[in-house]
């Protein structure tokens, strides 16, 4: 099994292979509500970890998705632009986002689930 | 959240149901329960809602001539409403500004006033200014104010009124002043109640069959598919009446007379036409345009979302009165991407008042 690291901007990411799979959290999609469009980046394009590369907005708000690691975005979830409502029902799964094909190491403050449990208590 | 959050007497219900609590004009205000707000958007247009909107500010006012001192802020036709009808008015600055807008209803022996949380401290000395002696403003700090709204509204809780009437009555042997308004676009009932009944009032209320309570997330999103004002969103007190499309809330009486704070500015505005209009608009796609974005060739969007109803996005927004007709193309600007829209007539989902 492998692990899922957490970033403090409640994405997760799991490795699959090649390339690492992103989505956002049980958490995030819970404070965000219903979720109504995904804007999702180009595969191909080459991304630093921590910009903004997709948006998830709710009825009631717009939200950006971070890179969690550098690299090149490889695939995208395309079932999210006609079925957004997947990031609600299945966040950690069906409802991924994008696979990026790593440059280099992981950042070093992803953490795991202990770690993000504690992290988004601390938000509380 | 912030210890100096005023609560609302429900309070406690909204904790017990699972509301989640936001800051909201000071208060602590249920942004959606369990449900979610596309849930309970959706089942205040099949069914029946019921908001806590007991953060508004309610006040009466008493006295002869309290509907003369009243016109001088508003350019509403407040002396010639009957008793037991309510009204949509502006109060307007000495520019035509809107301070703020509000609903007014003659009770027989006073005015009753609900106005904006995010406004009371500004509307209710404004009024207080203008009063002759023998009028007297009195809020009612200590009444609560549920709105009960949708479809199953007139067979759960039956009365004789149309649209826009008011009237003191009991529910469940519970004393109120109800109106049959609200700010969903739906049938409903506004009702004031005092304070140390209104939680009882409430659990009544959600006890009757189909009705769920609703936050204020779907209270935006529905008022927003009726063409609906927010202040502070889509008026200001840089906005006058007629920029803002509601040059129907001036009495016929009133632009005749031009006697009320502001007149001179709005009957230019009238005579020349305004230079911005506020128009719906209709996003491409699916992607939401939300208020702050701006109109290319020199608009914003003032309120926009996702309407659950009209199943996409949703605006509502000023643009050059050669951008304002319906049909007309526009190009907004959603966080750094030129979206096509286009003008779309108000409101997104048809009205259904009982009138």
């Amino acid at each position: 099994m492998t692990t899922t690291h957490f970033t403090k901007d409640h994405e997760w990411l799991r490795q699959d292979g090649e390339s690492w799979t992103v989505g956002i959290t049980e958490h995030a999609q819970n404070a965000l509500g219903d979720v109504v469009f995904v804007d999702l980046p180009e595969p191909g394009r080459v991304v630093e970890a921590g910009e903004a590369i997709a948006v998830v907005e709710s009825v009631k708000a717009a939200s950006d998705v971070y890179a969690p690691i550098s690299g090149k975005v490889v695939e995208v979830n395309a079932a999210l632009v006609d079925d957004p409502a997947l990031v609600n029902q299945s966040p950690t799964a069906d409802g991924w986002f994008f696979r990026i094909a790593p440059a280099g190491d992981l950042p070093g403050d992803l953490m795991d689930a202990d770690g993000y449990a504690k992290h988004v208590e601390s938000l509380a | 959240m912030a210890e100096d959050l005023n609560e609302t007497p429900l309070a406690d219900l909204h904790r017990e149901l699972g509301g989640r609590m936001v800051p909201f004009a000071g208060y602590a205000m249920p942004v959606q329960y369990p449900q979610g707000i596309m849930g309970e958007h959706l089942h205040c247009r099949a069914a029946a809602a019921l908001f806590d909107v007991s953060h508004m500010g309610q006040a009466e006012l008493h006295g002869e001539g309290a509907a003369a001192a009243l016109e001088r802020l508003t350019p509403a036709d407040v002396q010639g409403l009957k008793p037991g009808r309510q009204r949509y008015g502006l109060l307007l600055n000495g520019r035509g500004g809107i301070v703020d807008d509000f609903m007014v209803a003659n009770l027989g022996d006073r005015l009753f006033l609900v106005v904006n949380a995010s406004r009371k401290q500004v509307d209710l000395p404004l009024i207080e200014s203008v009063l002759p002696a023998g009028v007297t403003l009195r809020p009612l700090p200590d009444r609560a104010l549920l709105a009960l709204q949708g479809p199953a509204v007139a067979a759960l809780v039956p009365t004789a009124m149309s649209f826009m009437g008011i009237q003191a009555m009991e529910i469940a042997g519970i004393p109120v002043i109800a109106s049959r308004s609200g700010y969903t676009g739906e049938d409903g009932l506004e009702i004031s109640v005092a304070a140390e009944h209104a939680d009882r009032l409430a659990r009544h209320l959600l006890s009757l069959p189909g009705v769920l309570p609703a936050g204020l997330g779907a209270r935006d999103s529905l008022r927003l598919e009726a063409g609906l004002c927010l202040y502070g969103n889509d008026l200001d007190e840089d906005t006058n009446p007629i920029e803002a499309a509601l040059t129907w809330s001036i009495g016929k009486r009133r632009k005749a007379a031009w006697d009320f704070t502001g007149a001179d500015a709005v009957r230019e505005a009238l005579d020349h036409g305004p230079a911005r209009i506020r128009v719906g608009i209709r996003p491409e796609g699916r992607q939401p345009a939300r208020g702050g974005t701006a109109v290319m060739g020199g608009g914003l969007v003032t309120s926009g979302g996702f309407g659950p109803s009209v199943n996409g996005p949703v605006a509502m927004g000023y643009v050059p009165r050669a951008l304002a007709a319906d049909g007309t193309a526009l190009t907004l600007e959603v966080r750094g991407k030129p979206i096509p829209a286009h003008v779309a007539p108000l409101p997104f989902h048809p009205h259904r008042y009982a009138r």
